[in-house]
């Protein structure tokens, strides 16, 4: 048994004391101390959170995402530049998933673009790009008359995940959330906290909202437990970001540096759809198309592990004849599937639903298949 | 947690008994968490004092099995198989193999419950 060593403390969220008084084993993550899981004497543990988030509500502090915001007369214009989604589509409270392209095609960050008025404009983005993605964005927005903020410590994010989730913030708020479609936001009070934004946002291909609140530690702490409380009753529970990556791996969203990063193109990463190529102009849109014309090299697929064994992010993956010809990029146990999952990147001639292939597993070919994505799709309310 | 003395453990965080059972102990199932795969050696597979002879998998990670001693497997506990989640129900019962050890001086030189407890709250002190 080789235990991890533990890693310098780095950042830390205004809900960090929080998280050790609940007894959260701690890890880094991109530069931030953050809990991986809280402990089974609590009725936690990677895979109870999981479940928890599909048949319930869960909580996370995602408080180390970051957020820019656009805003003045040219806030359109900009973030029409900078991001491949069709941000004119959105109406005000209206959210869309986009990304942020080098002029290559290839990724800076994906982000959820919010338009919160209207010349108002509010991008989450990742906790490890942060700084890369606010130069960024001010580098290339300069030419357009719009104030660049970056906002991502004015922040305490909770997300509230689940088919619950919707439950147990309605307790807390005097908005009506039934009124929020999925991808919409509002406005409210929380907690006794006026003019909340709250998204109908997440990152776990589940139901649920994303709330803004003060970034004190007092205020933060003090939302967490009325959260908590408030969804006793659904059987809350505090998750960490092991729950977190297994929940979005069984949705195939996608994670910076695993899936997407800056030498993986649009096309390749199979985001199409959020990638607008009837917008004339945006930054990577020339690269994309003739990367559009000349065809992909390597295409991203999701894999089930046919044999014993659990794929890994970085194994090498085998074509039937032991050739190597991709590489995972996420892989897990799935807990609400109960298989063995992975998204990998392999040339498109082997990409057929049903092809198998080898996951090179401490030295053996372990036989996988590939199959439909995403492995998980929320069911649609009657 | 109180960590049974009828047997020796190491500061990679297995336990082994006197008749040559190993399993991980307490502290190391709760550090994994949830133990999702364990694979172990066959019968008759010579391991070697230190060196790796299976491995344990929770949801987010994989780590080595280290032989606390050098010994031939004699036995495999195939339940954790199907069942790999009895390790952190009961870390201290769940043994993985057992071998007969070729060297029994070579348990003396392993930690004893008191020693492997303070080992660990050292660590934590970190």
């Amino acid at each position: 048994m080789s235990l991890a060593e533990a890693t310098p403390v780095v950042r830390r969220t205004a809900l960090n004391a929080v998280h050790r008084q609940m007894g959260a084993k701690m890890v880094e993550f991109n530069g931030w101390d953050m809990p991986v899981e809280y402990p089974a004497s609590i009725g936690c543990g990677i895979v109870a959170e999981h479940m928890a988030v599909r048949t319930g509500v869960g909580i996370f502090d995602v408080s180390h995402m970051g957020d820019i915001r656009l805003a003045g007369r040219e806030a359109l214009s900009a973030v029409q530049h900078i991001s491949m989604n069709d941000a004119s589509r959105l109406e005000i409270g209206q959210a869309q998933y986009s990304a942020l392209l080098y002029p290559q095609g290839t990724f800076v960050d994906d982000v959820i673009v919010h338009r919160l008025g209207e010349d108002e404009y509010f991008l989450v983005i990742n906790a490890g790009t942060r700084e890369k993605d606010f130069s960024w964005v001010r580098d290339n927005t300069r030419q357009f008359d719009c104030k660049v903020e970056h906002l991502s410590d004015d922040f305490t994010q909770i997300a509230i995940q689940g088919p619950k989730g919707v439950d147990v913030l309605q307790k807390l708020t005097d908005a009506d959330l039934r009124a929020v479609k999925f991808y919409w936001v509002t406005r409210g009070t929380v907690c006794g906290l006026k003019n909340i934004l709250m998204g109908r946002t997440g990152y776990t291909a589940e139901d649920g909202f994303e709330i803004y609140i003060p970034p004190d530690e007092e205020t933060s702490a003090r939302v967490w437990y009325e959260i908590l409380a408030a969804g006793k009753e659904f059987g809350i529970v505090p998750c960490g970001l092991g729950a977190r990556n297994t929940l979005r791996l069984e949705g195939k969203l996608p994670l910076y540096g695993h899936e997407i990063s800056d030498t993986i193109n649009v096309w390749e990463a199979g985001l199409d759809r959020f990638c607008k190529m009837e917008k004339p102009e945006f930054i990577g849109r020339a690269a994309l198309e003739k990367a559009g014309a000349e065809g992909v090299k390597k295409t991203l697929v999701g894999l089930e592990v046919v044999d014993r064994g659990i794929a890994r992010d970085g194994y090498k993956v085998l074509d039937v004849g032991g050739r190597e010809i991709g590489y995972v990029t996420s892989g897990s146990p799935a807990p609400f599937l109960k298989k063995n999952i992975a998204l990998a990147y392999v040339p498109p001639a082997q990409a057929a639903i049903g092809n198998t292939l080898l996951i090179e597993i401490r030295g053996q070919g372990v036989k996988a298949k590939v199959v439909p994505t995403p492995f998980y799709k929320r069911p649609k309310k009657a | 947690m109180t960590y049974p003395t009828d047997r020796k453990y190491t500061k990679e965080h297995e336990w082994i008994t006197a008749d040559g059972a190993i399993g991980i102990t307490h502290h190391a199932q709760e550090s994994l968490g949830d133990i999702v795969f364990v694979e172990l050696p066959k019968v008759g597979t010579e391991i070697t004092a230190g060196k790796p002879f299976g491995t344990v998998e929770s949801v987010k990670a994989v780590s080595d099995l280290f032989a606390p001693v050098s010994g031939t497997v004699t036995a495999v506990n195939e339940d954790l198989a199907t069942a790999p989640e009895k390790v952190n129900k009961d870390a201290h019962g769940a043994w993985t193999i057992k071998i007969k050890v070729k060297d029994p001086a070579e348990l003396n030189a392993l930690l004893s419950a008191a020693d492997y407890e303070k080992f660990v709250s050292e660590e934590a002190a970190h």
